[in-house]
């Protein structure tokens, strides 16, 4: 069904019209980068976490509540637990970073934000980068400083944390960028929160088994170097993959 | 020129009769091949020096393992295709896809476990093919469960070939990390599933029964491929007249 | 300033045929216009007609399954990104976070797209008569106020075609004079406005073309 055009609105061939810049705009529109973008998205997540202080702290909470429950459900024998410590640890971490991946999207498509971060001109694997290195800033980057504490309760020695830092550290990049994929392609889903589990956790098994590794042998007091260095080229395998992956999905999502 | 026949790919009724042609051209050699290949290897190959007869049930177990991985793939392709050219029928393809290779991946969990037991004594035991078996299976269930989550069909059709490409491309990495996992917690007494050089008798009822999944796994395609072009296109004229036909 | 002349199609928003299903229903069937420097379209019609469809279809958001939607004579599908920044579209709710001010949220929406200095700011806030509660959370603002910070946002930005959806919802008649004011000026300067409109434009906009869409 066509439109009723008046004569003012259709030409009959095009005609070469002189463009003014002059006439166009009152003020010049002064072009922003790519990087500038990624900066103002990422201040942008950084200030709104700041504002909502209190949901920054669940994660946390959760993951000391995990930790929490295995000493209660095996035995509080510290010799036992630090053999389970990595798994634990882990696990925990895992799970927990799950639980903030609903945030990242979730509400930028409610509003009608994310919409225009599609529609900014600029590029979306950019802006969906910044996204996730904010929530990874604010969950994967305070999940390592905590780790730690929770190894300490584990029995794990004094020695061992710092390598425990930096593995969960490296690993948690991975897990939020693999994360973002899922949390972009169940945008709009009701209680997606298990369809988002299964999404994620079997993506996410080779940087639990490198992430474990690590940490057993730094507990060990061992060299953790090699599989550190796996768990680094999936960092970097999925900082180059992810952020790609993440906006192809948003696009998909605001179709 | 010879893109004229990707193109005519594209269109849902010519699919459908060509589905229809092909399919008895796959079914009945996979029948044939399976048969044979059975026959071969449960009744002709000789018993394992070290197994017995009890290896018999490789014949269904590596194939099973085989048709999930070449599934997957043929989804992730198929789901690639759609969603860079923006083919429906594509689409269509790899959502037919998804059941037939979890019931694959099912069965191969399933014989693996019925061929552990015997040889291990136990049902279950954390080797690196059957976990990667597993962790499939899973894929599978997460690409399933998005699809029917979303309520579009186009964008559900999209949504899950991101999933598909994104999980094709950490097949290899996650097969990789749980072999690596695996052979750090190595007991030497564990029975390995991969075997060294077979000879051709225990070999060749293998490669038929390999080939007997391949054309079954093509033959219930075409099927399920028509079933789901009827499915989507159920609006659409020509579906009138294919089924006054 | 510089005069740039080079051969552009008198009217640069073409759409051929646009025909776009969802699920089963036929939303658009066979859409067709094009748009002059300096016209507006006004795209009337039931709820439910498929106007927020047919103005997201025209941002490249949504892939119609036939016909194109050209800007300056090319395909928009085929550089995406620089359609995007040459368009300013507006949907049913204001895109704000309700967490950050009206100046906040203009300093990220608009800044990721062009450089803004804070006058800049306050000026766009001023035209929309926000500068009184531009400092609050726009969680604490009516509905009215969040459309007027959206409004300023459009405004900031200096781009030829303006894609809006129901632009005078929840706005009192100042606010609606408001919206036609900025139109006319948009129009005025040489730049195109499409608004998918419940009751109609004010009439102060001149140059409007209706596009009924049918349900």
């Amino acid at each position: 069904m066509s439109g009723h055009e008046s004569p003012a609105a259709r030409a009959l061939a095009p005609v070469a019209t002189p463009v003014a810049r002059s006439a166009q705009s009152a003020h010049a529109a002064r072009p922003v980068s790519a990087g500038e973008a990624a900066r103002l998205a990422l201040l942008r997540d950084l200030q709104l976490a700041f504002r909502k202080r209190s949901q920054l702290a669940q994660p946390l909470a959760f993951f000391a509540m995990v930790t929490l429950l295995f000493p209660l459900a095996i035995s509080p024998e510290l010799s036992r637990l630090r053999e389970l410590a990595p798994g634990v640890l882990w696990v925990g971490a895992l799970l927990a970073s799950l639980l903030a991946l609903e945030f990242l999207f979730r509400d930028d498509a409610y509003d009608g934000t994310l919409e225009q971060y599609a529609l900014s001109g600029q590029s979306l694997t950019a802006l969906m980068f910044a996204k996730t290195l904010a929530h990874w800033l604010l969950t994967g980057l305070p999940l390592a400083l905590m780790a730690p504490l929770a190894a300490l309760s584990l029995g794990v020695a004094p020695a061992a944390l710092p390598g425990i830092i930096v593995a969960v550290a490296v690993g948690s990049v991975t897990l939020s960028l693999i994360g973002s994929i899922g949390a972009a392609l169940t945008l709009g889903i009701k209680r997606s929160g298990a369809l988002l589990s299964l999404l994620t956790l079997p993506l996410s098994l080779p940087v639990l088994i490198f992430g474990a590794r690590a940490t057993q042998l730094a507990i060990h007091g061992a060299p953790f170097l090699a599989p550190l260095e796996l768990l680094g080229a999936l960092a970097v395998l999925g900082i180059t993959l992810a952020p790609l992956a993440a906006a192809a999905a948003v696009r998909i999502s605001l179709e | 020129m010879t893109w004229t026949w990707f193109h005519r790919l594209a269109s849902p009724p010519y699919v459908y009769a060509l589905a229809a042609r092909l399919t008895p051209w796959f079914a009945w050699p996979a029948g044939l091949c399976i048969l044979a290949g059975l026959w071969g290897g449960l009744v002709l190959a000789p018993p394992d020096y070290q197994q017995g007869d009890g290896f018999r049930i490789l014949y269904v177990h590596a194939p099973s393992a085989w048709m999930s991985l070449m599934v997957y793939t043929t989804m992730a392709i198929a789901a690639a295709i759609g969603l860079v050219w923006r083919m429906k029928v594509a689409h269509a393809v790899a959502a037919s896809c998804a059941p037939i290779g979890a019931s694959f991946t099912f069965a191969a969990l399933v014989t693996g476990a019925l061929w552990g037991e015997p040889m291990w004594g136990t049902y279950w035991e954390w080797d690196p093919r059957l976990t990667s078996e597993l962790v499939l299976l899973f894929l599978y269930l997460g690409y399933m469960g998005l699809r029917a989550g979303i309520e579009d069909p186009q964008r559900a059709d999209r949504a899950s070939a991101v999933l598909a490409v994104v999980g094709v491309v950490n097949v290899p990495i996650i097969h990789y990390s749980v072999t690596w996992w695996n052979s750090l917690h190595q007991a030497p007494s564990v029975m390995r599933l991969a075997k060294p050089a077979m000879p051709l008798a225990m070999l060749a009822p293998l490669l038929l029964m390999l080939l007997g999944f391949t054309l079954l796994f093509v033959a219930l395609l075409l099927t399920r491929l028509r079933g789901e072009v009827l499915a989507r296109e159920r609006a659409a004229s020509w579906i009138r007249e294919v089924v006054s036909a | 300033m510089e005069e740039a002349t080079r051969t552009v199609p008198a009217e640069p928003l073409e759409v051929e045929n646009l025909q776009l299903w969802r699920g089963e229903r036929h939303v658009l069937r066979g859409v067709h216009f094009a748009l002059a420097r300096g016209a507006c379209l006004e795209v009337c019609g039931a709820n439910g007609s498929g106007k927020t469809t047919l103005l997201r279809t025209l941002c490249g958001l949504i892939y119609p399954e036939e016909g194109r939607v050209l800007w300056n004579g090319e395909n928009v599908q085929r550089d995406l990104r620089a359609f995007h920044a040459e368009l300013a579209y507006l949907g049913h709710d204001p895109p704000l976070k309700s967490d950050l001010t009206a100046r906040e949220n203009l300093h990220y929406w608009i800044g990721i797209r062009q450089q803004l200095t804070a006058e800049d700011l306050t000026a766009a806030l001023a035209r929309v008569g926000a500068l009184p509660f531009c400092e609050r959370q726009v969680r604490t603002l009516s509905a009215g106020q969040r459309r007027r910070v959206a409004l300023a946002g459009i405004a900031l930005l200096a781009v030829p075609l303006w894609l809006l959806d129901e632009p005078t919802t929840n706005l009192d008649a100042e606010g609606r004079d408001l919206v036609a004011d900025l139109i006319c000026e948009q129009l005025a300067r040489g730049g195109m406005v499409v608004a998918a409109v419940h009751h109609g434009l004010p009439p102060s906009v001149r140059n409007v073309t209706r596009l009924e869409l049918a349900a």
